[in-house]
């Protein structure tokens, strides 16, 4: 990618258990290692979808970028600039460029704060708007490109339904212009009818504002909908990335395979969900230095247990981190 | 007929809350034959599980009501049943499995415990036999090395082997007839997938009925025969799950559908169903779609359409198919 607008290199979270002092000289430590060497890019005004399923790092990834979570080793380099190296008075800033947008509408909102206080207090934080009708006109700009009103702007967050609130999380998210916005599970707890009336919002916006998106969820059928690239995670890695026809139509990773052959799909007619692995996720705590799927992969040979896999490129941005395909 | 298992007639349930009288089911009718799998699906508040738990005479009361209809189980009105009646039947001849394994299964009890709890109140085991018994259940049900987890504790199981043990335990009495409330909603794909092939594993094997409760389209089309989509405490449409996906017949199951992002293709634009679901304490008149519904007109918004059949077996309440 030529300029990319977000590029993570070797993005390492690793968390210590039991690191008290008697357990370090007992040598009992253990390290969870939530996300491990993880790398990507994101192009200007396209969206990355990153799919995988519960504790694979995918959350924490989105953390570690926008630094809610202190990465322990790696590169976040957004628009030519290095986050992680940013004190915390130059952090503000770059902030203002990358926005968050959570899973659950009903704790992301402060309940004790009309829609107005809640929308403007960015406003406020990153100095856009200094008097108090300035940020009531780019309040209501806010509501209107969200599709709400004005008759919403003072009332509270529990005077409206899921996705409403999900369109006020957005509205929040966009005050300050970002450049690149990452949803983390932004639809996972909306009905289905309301769920694609919030990806529709996200598409428009991305069209109207020129948005990038750095899109987390484990719902295949919503990554394939939104996304423009496809990075599927499993056990802290990335397994396999591609543009998002190539890695539907052509998954080459064993467990993207099996991850769609799971997926039921809303047609009688299509072949039952299936699992192809077998055994339970594996564990992020002190995991074998090979591949973190060799001990239910249909593939595995003996060096997947002890060879961490290359990401190995077949064309056209499709990478594979597999020794045997 | 008599190859009905269980026959739910006219089944309406409100609770009366502060804020007002909440009608949570309404008229709701629908059969399952012997073997039959019958999947109830709708969005949140929509009336499924509160459905599902007047099955089972759960519905507490007060604040719930159950103003009018029958829930016959093998010829037995069950809403009739005294508390020593239901009791006989729950559990034993009636099972369920509920969403959330981790707050059904109680955590200060060994699952051993909690298994053979059931089996020595509904089957009078003895404790030796009822221990024998939960470890041929746990096998049974695909836990690795189940006789050396009968005495670990919930925590100490993954969220799929929870599901696992739920469904244990909901199999010990040899029910004929399974309740299943969003059994893999709170799973990983890939977890679900082995619960659903477990639980049709099971249904083949006992010669079960299932009633399957799930928001998710995708498991409906795989795990039953039969559909019924409920919006807004009604039951709106019915019919083998062939007729639903291929020929839906009510704007809300269209709508659904249409809501779906697809994983065979990619849509710029998704068709979502318009507004929200309504206030379920201060319903609109006539159909509770109609605010909504593109194809809404006048007789909607005053008469509330009843389900009528459309094709042999598919039913759908909505008034513009009287107009066809």
């Amino acid at each position: 990618m030529q300029h990319p607008l977000l590029s993570v290199s070797n993005l390492t979270k690793h968390f210590m258990l039991n690191n008290d002092f008697v357990s370090r000289m007992a040598g009992r430590t253990r390290t969870l290692k939530a996300v491990d060497d993880v790398s990507f890019e994101i192009a200007r005004g396209e969206t990355l979808g990153l799919v995988g399923e519960s504790g694979c790092g995918k959350s924490t990834t989105g953390r570690l970028i926008t630094r809610l979570i202190e990465p322990t080793s790696g590169a976040v380099t957004l628009d030519g600039e290095d986050v992680l190296a940013l004190d915390r008075r130059n952090m503000l800033p770059a902030r203002k460029k990358l926005q968050l947008v959570f899973q659950d509408p009903y704790s992301s909102l402060n309940p004790r704060k009309t829609i107005m206080q809640i929308l403007e207090r960015p406003l406020i934080v990153h100095k856009i708007a200094p008097g108090w009708g300035e940020r009531r006109t780019r309040v209501l700009e806010l509501l209107n490109l969200v599709g709400l009103g004005r008759e919403h702007i003072d009332r509270y967050p529990h005077e409206f339904s899921g996705g409403q609130r999900q369109r006020i999380a957005i509205a929040r998210a966009l005050a300050v212009e970002p450049d690149l916005v990452i949803g983390d599970e932004p639809v996972s707890a909306l009905d289905v009818s309301i769920q694609a009336q919030i990806l529709n919002l996200f598409r428009e916006l991305q069209e109207k504002l020129g948005l990038t998106y750095l899109f987390i969820a484990h719902d295949l059928s919503v990554i394939r909908h939104i996304s423009d690239r496809v990075a599927v995670m499993y056990v802290g890695k990335i397994v396999e990335t591609g543009p998002v026809e190539e890695i539907f139509a052509n998954p080459r990773h064993p467990y993207t395979k099996a991850l769609m052959a799971a997926v039921p799909v809303a047609d009688p007619k299509s072949p039952p969900p299936k699992l192809m692995l077998s055994g339970e996720v594996a564990t992020p705590i002190d995991p074998p230095p090979g591949c973190r799927l060799c001990k239910r992969c249909p593939l595995a040979t003996p060096n997947c247990e002890t060879d961490p896999p290359p990401m190995r490129d077949f064309g056209a941005g499709h990478l594979v981190a597999c020794h045997n395909i | 007929m008599a190859d009905e298992i269980l026959s739910v007639d006219d089944l309406t349930v409100r609770f009366h809350l502060k804020r007002g009288t909440l009608t949570a089911v309404n008229g709701v009718s629908f059969d399952i034959k012997r073997g039959e799998t019958f999947g109830l699906v709708g969005e949140s508040g929509s009336g499924k599980t509160v459905t599902a738990r007047a099955i089972m005479k759960l519905i507490p009361t007060p604040p719930g009501e159950i103003p009018r209809g029958r829930v016959v189980f093998e010829g037995q009105d069950i809403l009739k049943l005294d508390p020593d009646g239901i009791r006989k039947l729950r559990g034993n001849k009636i099972a369920m499995v509920f969403q959330e394994p981790m707050s059904a299964l109680n955590p200060v009890y060994t699952v051993g415990d909690q298994i053979t709890d059931v089996l020595r109140t509904n089957l009078g085991m003895t404790r030796a036999e009822a221990r024998e018994r939960a470890g041929d259940l746990l096998a049974l049900v695909g836990i690795p090395s189940a006789r050396s987890r009968i005495d670990n504790y919930v925590h100490e199981f993954s969220g799929g082997m929870r599901q696992r043990v739920m469904l244990a335990m909901a199999l010990s009495c040899d029910p004929t007839f399974l309740i299943a409330d969003e059994p893999t909603t709170a799973l990983d794909v890939t977890i679900q997938a082995t619960i659903l092939e477990l639980i049709s594993s099971m249904i083949d094997r006992f010669g079960m009925s299932l009633l399957f409760i799930t928001h998710n389209l995708g498991v409906v089309a795989h795990a039953c025969d039969k559909i019924g989509v409920m919006y807004a405490s009604h039951l709106v449409e019915m019919g083998t799950k062939e007729e639903i996906f291929a020929k839906p017949c009510h704007p809300y199951t269209v709508g659904l559908l249409n809501s779906i992002p697809r994983l065979d293709k990619q849509t710029r634009y998704l068709t979502p169903i318009d507004g929200t679901v309504c206030n379920m304490l201060d319903p609109p008149r006539g159909c509770k779609f109609n605010p909504r519904c593109a194809h809404a007109m006048d007789r909607c918004r005053e008469e509330i359409p009843v389900l009528k059949e459309v094709a042999p077996g598919h039913l759908a309440a909505c008034h513009l198919n009287d107009m066809q």
